[in-house]
């Protein structure tokens, strides 16, 4: 073993820390330090500066467009897009959509949709949860009906992230209700333009509208927008997921967070000085880095050992896990560094639209983003699904 | 010993328990929530005609409670409902202070409070003051005529409101001396003080007050010159146990709404509360509940006692809601899943004032120290 970098590995990273000073917008990157969020066009802008750069997608095949780094250049690339606050790359077309395309579209749907991918042409969203069908996924009732050449949906998704930019959704249908329910769904790309979708937006407890609620009626989709076979839908999902989870142990997001809490505990004071310098708080926050650091490379030892385009399997559930339960400490330690200025209602800093809030210490909307971030342990599948996931597969026969 | 209310009190929890169901649901609190004061006039009327802010003073200051128990009673069935009306910063905090402090005319104030037409609050925290109650910067001159105010008080909670404030400031030594620390009460009206406000997370609404050579006459002055460190500590010790009862009466709630849902929130064919695995934590939950109660308990039967044995359960009380408050809270959260990250259910807010009390009078770790501090000898 080997845990230094190569020359090689040093000057990829050069590389990546020379195109960010560069390229990345310093309103953009100031934004994310702050805590807020991009606007769409932002957003946009900085999928297109990524694109541009050839860099947009680090997990694709070549063949596709893609990057395809190795493990190593992947974790470089992504502390160093972290050190510099650059926003989050929408992940739904990328990280999510991208995969299943590329392993189960037809030919025609990949030449179609992948270059859009790529250019920002669509903003996807995603279709998954219902009102019933959370953890247990494989309940859902969103129904499509097949009539001729189209599939009439009707039915409800919730938790759809960002839907209110999306133009088009990738979703899961029941197909079929008279077999064993993960067999009768299927996989289905919804224009949002189509009449008869209604997009309704969820207030959630940090003053935010990031989610909503898509309702269907009587929509009409053609059958070239099925994914895969009908009633397979379930195989491409789970596979779905296994991606989504790799990402989701947010070791950028929670370097980047520790950063915030240390500043935040710098510029207050207790007893006169730099709560940093308060013992038991800053035992607090040695705690969650050693956490961190050591987290940082089972994510490094677990994407380099799972062979080269294929999904790692139970150890995702892991990252998902130990990643948001670290990710959720920070939060919890930024929270409190702010002391009595976590207390302000900071829904227009997480929106990006008022900078004069009135702490002195730019502590901004901490508390907000604890909150909003009790999400991590519950979306793409909860921690106890996931837990329930390990314990099967490590000791209950492999299923 | 006995754990039993006295009769007073027991009618005191229903009258108010009653009145709350009755006219605090999740609706009408959103609209409170959502409008430009952050309170609601009517709720603060009619809670005062049932007698709610007579009930945190003393006989002889107008009231007719004002003990450690009186606050537990009637904090915990605002928490139990998630009231954000700033009973405590006008009743506890700032009315307190004066009712303890105040001499004849000042003293005329209680009554319009108790009677609801009076709105105070309490400036004292400063932006780099964090929990500590002596590291008062905010500075006041006597030049015998006038007294000068100056300094910034951060966080104030319900200022925009008040008709008067309880300004802390200093007229000798240094932040974080005991000594040297007064309190003036100041109109909000007057020239030189200006408040900029802005809404709390967990509702309400506070502000940034500015004093910039503001003149008050000497009559304005809370007992003797800077004489007042022992009792801010005092009153925060009281708030304390107020606010320490919310976030009980809160956590009631939480688990009550989190009992149900497991009870009917189907998953795989079953309700979700069958799974072991949320069973087991939904015990816990409980458990932390009973040790949150003793805590309230131990700290409102105390608050008469003397400094360190009022203080040592303060801090004991503080420390333990706070660990249990966060656990209660983000348990809730998460074994409701997705429902419970909406801002119209009611668990959203709930939680929120939960974790959020941990900013106000001192967190778990502030606590801790304290506690350490007070129990090493």
């Amino acid at each position: 073993m080997d845990l230094s970098y190569s020359q090689e590995e040093i000057a990829f990273r050069e590389e990546v820390q020379g195109f960010l000073k560069e390229k990345l917008p310093k309103n953009l990157s100031d934004k994310v330090r702050k805590g807020q969020e991009p606007t769409k066009q932002e957003q946009e802008g900085w999928h297109a500066i990524l694109n541009a750069q050839g860099w947009l997608a680090p997990n694709w095949p070549i063949e596709y467009g893609g990057v395809q780094w190795n493990a190593v250049q992947r974790h470089i690339f992504e502390d160093e897009l972290a050190a510099h606050y650059a926003p989050r790359v929408v992940p739904f077309g990328l990280s999510m959509l991208g995969p299943v395309l590329q392993k189960f579209a037809n030919q025609e749907q990949k030449d179609y949709w992948l270059p859009r991918i790529l250019a920002g042409d669509d903003w996807w969203c995603q279709g998954y949860s219902e009102p019933g069908a959370g953890s247990d996924l494989a309940s859902l009732k969103t129904s499509a009906v097949k009539d001729s050449d189209h599939y009439i949906v009707n039915g409800q998704k919730t938790w759809t992230t960002l839907g209110q930019h999306a133009n088009m959704i990738f979703c899961l249908v029941r197909t079929d209700k008279d077999v064993k329910q993960q067999e009768g769904i299927s996989f289905l790309l919804i224009d949002m333009e189509t009449p008869g979708i209604e997009v309704r937006p969820i207030v959630l407890l940090d003053g935010g509208a990031e989610v909503n609620e898509v309702w269907f009626t009587d929509v009409k989709v053609p059958v070239t927008n099925l994914v895969g076979e009908e009633n397979k839908g379930w195989t491409y999902a789970k596979y779905l997921l296994t991606h989504e989870r790799t990402s989701i142990a947010g070791v950028g997001f929670s370097q980047a967070g520790l950063r915030a809490v240390k500043r935040i505990a710098r510029a207050e004071l207790a007893g006169g000085k730099p709560l940093m310098k308060n013992p038991h708080f800053a035992a607090r926050v040695a705690q969650v880095e050693i956490d961190l650091v050591a987290m940082s490379m089972t994510n490094l030892r677990i994407i380099s050992k799972a062979a080269a385009g294929q999904a790692p399997g139970v150890e995702s559930s892991m990252l998902k896990v130990k990643g948001s339960i670290i990710r959720q400490e920070i939060n919890d330690l930024a929270r409190r560094a702010a002391g009595a200025y976590a207390m302000p209602f900071a829904s227009e800093a997480i929106e990006g639209a008022n900078d004069a809030l009135p702490d002195p210490h730019a502590a901004g909307p901490v508390a907000a983003q604890y909150f909003n971030n009790r999400k991590l342990s519950i979306f793409g599948g909860s921690n106890e699904i996931q837990r329930s996931i390990i314990a099967k597969t490590k000791m209950g026969g492999g299923k | 010993m006995n754990f039993e209310l006295t009769q007073e009190r027991q009618m005191l929890q229903d009258t108010l328990r009653r009145f709350l169901s009755d006219r605090y649901d999740t609706a009408t609190r959103n609209k409170i929530l959502e409008s430009e004061t952050g309170l609601s006039t009517t709720i603060w009327t009619e809670l005062a005609e049932l007698g709610i802010i007579g009930a945190l003073f003393s006989e002889e200051q107008g009231g007719f409670g004002g003990k450690g128990f009186d606050l537990a009673v009637v904090f915990e069935e605002l928490g139990r409902a998630g009231v954000v009306e700033p009973f405590l910063d006008t009743g506890v905090l700032a009315g307190g202070l004066i009712a303890d402090l105040g001499n004849e005319a000042q003293n005329a104030h209680i009554e319009e409070i108790i009677a609801g037409s009076l709105h105070l609050a309490f400036a004292h925290g400063e932006p780099s003051s964090r929990y500590d109650l002596t590291r008062v910067q905010t500075s006041a001159i006597d030049s015998g005529d006038t007294i000068a105010l100056s300094g910034r008080k951060a966080v104030v909670i319900n200022a925009e409101a008040a008709d008067m404030l309880v300004v802390s400031a200093r007229e000798s030594g240094e932040a974080g001396d005991v000594g040297g620390i007064s309190l003036f009460v100041v109109p909000t009206i007057t020239k030189g003080l200006t408040v900029q406000g802005y809404a709390l997370l967990a509702g309400g609404r506070a502000a940034e007050v500015t004093l910039d050579d503001v003149r008050v006459p000497a009559s304005a002055r809370l007992g003797e010159p800077g004489q007042a460190s022992s009792a801010i500590e005092a009153r925060v010790a009281a708030a304390s146990v107020a606010q320490c009862a919310e976030t009980l009466g809160a956590m009631e709630t939480a688990c009550a709404l989190t009992m149900d849902y497991l009870g009917t929130r189907k998953q795989f064919g079953r309700p979700i509360g069958t799974f072991q695995a949320l069973a087991h934590r939904m015990s816990d939950l409980l458990i932390e509940m009973e040790q949150a109660r003793s805590a309230v308990i131990l700290a409102a039967g105390h608050l008469e006692d003397e400094r360190a044995d009022r203080e040592r359960h303060i801090s004991l009380a503080k420390n333990l809601l706070g660990r249990a408050g966060r656990l209660v809270a983000e348990e809730s959260i998460q074994l409701h899943g997705g429902i419970a990250m909406t801002q119209e259910y009611e668990l959203a807010h709930i939680a929120k004032r939960i974790v959020m009390a941990d900013h106000r009078f001192g967190d778990v770790d502030h606590h801790l120290e304290r506690f350490i501090d007070l129990t090493s000898d």
